[in-house]
């Protein structure tokens, strides 16, 4: 397979990802945000909130409309540019991608109409759950969506059919409840619910700046900074059982994000950095130019144990016998083993000689799970681009820091004083709006490009998952869903902001 | 029973009386019919599906690619 239709699919699949992403966190989380408002005035009977309630779905609407359906993109490149993946995934992908689509279709559709259409015509218990009913179906959507991806990050409950080629579900819920699964989901909806709530401070931060609507936007900025704020420290925790799960279940990721090639005990967590671009596995050069470390971090936050060893890129790729890491080397020739099996299997079969398929099934089980080394040409391409891993985990995690400390800040001016009269931190709370983007981005950046050179973890590297097609046509569909996402984007901004610019007393 | 004519108009009346409505509606529309029919022609290019008919040829396809390729 050529590398260069390869990195096509891949810059493909990133762009249409990354685009989708930019509109999901909002959904995920003005949901709830709206659901809460409402669940106010539906206590109060308050006029003001209601309007409130409608201008914050307005914009909820904005965002759906505009997002709506640009992950179907993703669900033709999976059968198109990764045709070989697709097949070998079976099943496992399939059902969590249909139990979505049910849930959207029929939850979200029914509740969305009763949502926008029935103010004043159903009772407001019935249109408070559906309010309520949307928000959490949008997330229950999510959720499938991010166990399909918990799989890639982490195969199990799975078994592989070597007569089909393909993997088979034999265990559902371990497949739903896997540790990695339930963070990401965990992890990504509480980032959505972040992003929804700058969004939410932002725009009444904008609104005071302007002194407008200014019980509104206070009001409403006490409503997403209390959520925002809850939510970061759900954000906080969810994060550390990710970080948890990635030392257990992908430590080359782990030790990417922290650019660590040589492995010791109870190793830091470098707080800020700099990387050196002439170190690589095989030199001794410093890994940083410059950093800040936070003794035993890393340990503690991915092992849970200050003293713990933690392994760095060097051990994972050349093996440490002390510490009982096997090596890429090692596994490489597993793989090579079991796709040897694969083809011996066949061939057995072919010939009606069921003994040989039956030895040669056996040699398949027992190295299965380094399958995808097998593909591999050398022990490095184990390791995913390091500077890319790095900075954007770090991006994340300084970002996520800083709205935690925003959301409090707001809160306490909000409650405590007249936060109008501080413009600077008005100002702060506008710009962060497109540092929620930025840190969300990031988080999906660590976790995929974190796990390359693997479509699905260990059993299948990215080129053998991808389809040999023609790269013009990759190359022409990749300008033109560029060009798609970007009118939508415009188009977003565009309503967006003119909605915003109408504020809360112009109509829905 | 459900009333039909009542769930009838309760949507005919919902979208009647649609403001910002209207706009999102006409780019859900436009959006996809950019992704059905126009980038239908690119991305619907040649797929497992479109060139291997049964699933025993879909399988066969998938296992020499598995055995055959390198990274």
């Amino acid at each position: 397979m050529e590398e260069h239709l390869i990195d096509w699919s891949r810059a493909q699949f990133a762009l249409t990802a990354m685009y989708h992403w930019i509109f999901v966190p909002l959904t995920l989380g003005l949901g709830f945000i709206v659901a809460i408002m409402e669940t106010i005035y539906v206590k109060t009977n308050s006029e003001f909130w209601k309007n409130t309630t409608k201008f914050w779905l307005t914009l909820f609407a904005i965002n759906f409309a505009i997002g709506v359906a640009t992950g179907i993109i993703m669900e033709f490149e999976f059968g198109t540019n990764w045709a070989n993946y697709s097949w070998f995934v079976g099943d496992i992908f399939g059902a969590p991608l249909a139990v979505e689509g049910i849930l959207a279709f029929f939850m979200e559709s029914t509740f969305f109409a009763v949502m926008f259409f029935g103010w004043d015509k159903v009772g407001k218990k019935f249109h408070l759950l559906s309010t309520w009913l949307v928000a959490i179906g949008s997330n229950l959507s999510a959720l499938w969506i991010l166990v399909a991806n918990g799989w890639m990050q982490y195969p199990v409950g799975m078994e592989f059919n070597p007569d089909t080629v393909r993997n088979e579900m034999v265990n559902f819920w371990e497949v739903l409840l896997s540790p990695v699964a339930v963070s990401k989901f965990l992890h990504t909806i509480g980032s959505g619910f972040v992003m929804a709530s700058l969004f939410v401070v932002g725009i009444s931060a904008w609104y005071l700046l302007k002194k407008r609507e200014l019980e509104f936007a206070k009001k409403s900025m006490i409503v997403g900074a209390l959520f925002g704020l809850i939510t970061s420290l759900f954000l906080i925790l969810s994060g550390d059982e990710s970080a948890h799960q990635v030392a257990l279940k992908q430590p080359v990721k782990l030790a990417a994000m922290e650019g660590l090639y040589e492995g010791k005990e109870g190793s830091g967590i470098v707080a800020i950095g700099i990387l050196n671009t002439e170190k690589t596995l095989q030199n001794d050069e410093e890994t940083f130019k410059f950093d800040i470390e936070i003794p035993y971090a890393l340990a503690l936050l991915g092992y849970h144990d200050i003293t713990a060893y933690v392994p760095g890129l060097k051990d994972l790729v050349y093996g440490n016998e002390q510490q009982g890491i096997m090596s890429a080397m090692v596994k490489m020739q597993k793989g090579k083993l079991a796709v040897q099996a694969l083809e011996d299997y066949k061939i057995a079969k072919k010939n009606n000689n069921m003994k040989g398929a039956q030895k040669a099934k056996k040699t398949l089980d027992e190295n299965m799970k380094y399958f995808g080394y097998g593909h591999l040409k050398s022990p490095e391409k184990i390791v995913p681009p390091v500077s890319i891993t790095f900075y954007a985990f770090h991006i994340m995690v300084l970002l996520g820091g800083w709205f935690t400390f925003l959301f409090a800040l707001v809160l306490y001016l909000s409650l405590k004083k007249n936060i109008e009269k501080y413009r600077v931190i008005l100002w702060c709370a506008v710009w962060s709006i497109p540092l929620g983007y930025i840190a969300g981005e990031a988080g999906w950046v660590v976790a995929e490009v974190g796990r390359q050179p693997w479509a699905i973890q260990d059993l299948m590297p990215v080129g053998i998952a991808a389809t040999k097609i023609a790269t013009t046509n990759v190359m022409i569909s990749f300008m033109l869903f560029a060009a798609l996402f970007t009118l939508l984007l415009v188009a977003e901004i565009k309503i967006m902001t003119k909605q915003i610019s109408i504020g809360p007393n112009g109509g829905h | 029973m459900i009333n039909i004519n009542k769930i009838y108009s309760f949507y005919l009346d919902g979208f009647k009386n649609m403001k910002i409505g209207v706009t999102l509606w006409k780019i859900i529309f436009i959006k996809l019919t950019v992704i059905f029919v126009f980038l239908n022609y690119f991305v619907h290019d040649k797929s497992i599906n479109t060139e291997y008919k049964s699933f025993q040829s879909k399988s066969n396809y998938v296992y020499h690619n598995l055995i055959n390729k390198k990274d």
